[in-house]
């Protein structure tokens, strides 16, 4: 959303250079989110849409807590809820806070036509600059977390900006702000995952959670946005967290060799009909001898 | 329409007598699709890739050629369906077009003489309208998925992975088979790009291009086409 004064590292679109390219940067920012300690209560939610200027948006009810069915171009924080059941019969209410992940290798980016419409900074966070977008809804198809959501009215796309407007003058997240539990926390990408990864352990050795492991996909290239789960084999059961998440293969192939081999196939072809024109030259029409037999 | 033609030919000869080739509604529509796919070409490419994204900034600025590339899209789909009513005829492949396509590298070397007389239109332009048409099929549909993208759920979302995909592949193919297509009636075959634009030939080039079709319009065995 907003311009800030950090680093671009990569820009949708884009066929020159770019300022931060090869930047080092000290930090890269990362939220965790703990869902073993949400208690669903949404004030998130409020706190984005507070900080972002978004009214409340009109609540579906489908008999669980769900209280829309996905995030939206203009409610970009949304909890997921599963009511799970466990092998041994008992019950277990599974929240995720869902908002975009600031993929390290964002689909969404790699997808967009749009010079400058989707920046990476060498902090690492993913933001969409409007004032480029085109609506053509490519990063849609890019991400594989369903984030980039279409606003009809402004033909434009919309997502969480991980409050870059904050960040970049040294302020948390405004969800984090809002969390009465302290299951969201804010930092570098390696305090992060140390205090997830000593979560997740504890989650092991001493809550009984065998299978309580830390997300930060590897498909990707691990994102800014990294959750502990008491499950980690089955990131699925959390409203749909994706257990491979990854560039889409079309889109890799459409931006990689596809691209290639159009490319070279349109430069060769018109190499290929110059080269034709000069070794064969024009086709003239001829004269029609006059003993033509059917000449009428 | 006769009496024009007689007209030109008493100064130029016979070879040089013309004879109508493509109607006014034939011109009219190959010109409209002709604009569009222009459009089309542009506003693709611009989306294609960042070092052509500079041409939709020549057709009105990149959202905007958002918002019409479907429409002319759809002026494209509808203009070649027309084509198809008015050609569907002369484009029917038959055995003639067979044994034009052995013969296809004469063409290709411009040894023109070596190969089997054609109808009105030969079996390399054959090739292209059908291409062409089957092409903007597939563009149409998977456009129509690129175009309302966002109105997907999620568990569709192979459709976009695939209509992304095709969308850019066909492309592709119609602009190869558009390169042939402009390069061989603009400057190869000479007096191939007048007769779009007029509807005229002359004799000459009937007689040389399209010996088939020269005898059929001549001897009146069919008819005319309608200035
Ligand atoms: S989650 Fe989606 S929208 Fe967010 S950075 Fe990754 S690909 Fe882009
Ligand atoms: S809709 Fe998405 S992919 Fe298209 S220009 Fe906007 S940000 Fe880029």
């Amino acid at each position: 959303m907003s311009q800030a004064s950090t680093e671009i590292i990569r820009i949708s679109g884009h066929a020159g250079s770019v300022p931060g390219a090869g930047l080092n940067r000290e930090f890269q920012v990362c939220k965790l989110v703990d869902t073993t300690t949400c208690i669903g209560c949404k004030a998130c939610e409020v706190a984005c849409l507070e900080w972002n200027g978004y009214t409340f948006s009109e609540t579906t009810f489908d008999n669980t807590y769900q209280t829309m069915p996905e995030t939206a171009w203009n409610y970009w924080n949304l909890i997921k809820f599963n009511e799970h059941e466990r092998a041994d019969g008992s019950m277990m209410l599974l929240m995720r806070k869902d908002q975009c992940m600031h993929c390290e290798d964002p689909g969404c980016l790699a997808a967009c036509p749009a010079d400058g419409a989707i920046v990476q900074y060498a902090n690492g966070i993913v933001d969409f600059q409007e004032q480029h977008c085109i609506g053509c809804g490519y990063c849609i198809t890019g991400c594989p977390f369903n984030i980039p959501k279409f606003s009809p009215e402004a033909r434009k796309v919309f997502k969480c900006t991980l409050c870059n407007d904050r960040v970049s003058v040294g302020l948390e997240p405004a969800c984090i702000k809002a969390c009465p539990t302290g299951c969201l926390h804010f930092g570098t990408k390696p305090e992060m995952k140390e205090l997830a990864e000593t979560r997740a352990e504890q989650l092991r050795n001493v809550s009984g959670f065998a299978d309580a492991g830390v997300y930060d996909p590897p498909g990707v290239s691990g994102t800014h946005v990294i959750y502990v789960l008491h499950d980690a084999k089955n990131p699925e059961l959390y409203g749909g967290l994706p257990k491979d998440p990854h560039i889409p293969y079309s889109v890799r192939l459409w931006k990689g060799p596809l691209k290639w081999l159009g490319n070279f196939a349109m430069i060769g072809g018109l190499v290929g009909l110059a080269w034709h024109y000069m070794r064969y030259g024009p086709k003239n029409e001829e004269p029609i001898p006059p003993d033509d037999r059917r000449r009428v | 329409m006769s009496t024009k033609a007689i007209s030109r030919s008493t100064a130029a000869g016979r070879d040089e007598e013309l004879i109508p080739r493509y109607s006014l509604g034939e011109r009219a529509n190959h010109w409209l699709g002709s604009l569009a796919y222009i459009y089309l070409l542009m506003t693709g490419l611009a989306f294609w890739s960042p070092y052509l994204y500079w041409m939709a900034a020549v057709v009105g600025g990149a959202p905007t050629a958002r918002f019409w590339h479907p429409w002319l899209g759809l002026i494209f789909t509808v203009s070649l369906f027309w084509m198809l009513k008015q050609w569907h005829g002369d484009m029917r492949i038959d055995d003639n077009d067979r044994a034009w396509a052995k013969a296809m590298p004469d063409y290709i070397q411009n040894r023109d003489d070596e190969l089997p007389p054609t109808g009105r239109f030969n079996f390399g332009q054959k090739l292209f309208f059908w291409g062409m048409l089957l092409s903007v099929i597939l563009l149409l549909l998977s456009g129509v998925v690129l175009w309302y993208t966002e109105t997907l759920p999620w568990s569709l979302r192979y459709v976009r992975y695939a209509a992304i995909l095709i969308h850019a592949s066909v492309a592709l193919v119609t602009i190869g088979l558009f390169l042939v297509h402009v390069y061989m009636s603009t400057i190869l075959e000479k007096g191939s790009f007048s007769a779009m634009v007029h509807g005229y030939v002359t004799r000459a080039w009937a007689w040389t291009f399209h010996r088939t079709w020269y005898y059929e319009v001549t001897s009146g065995s069919r008819p005319r086409p309608r200035q």
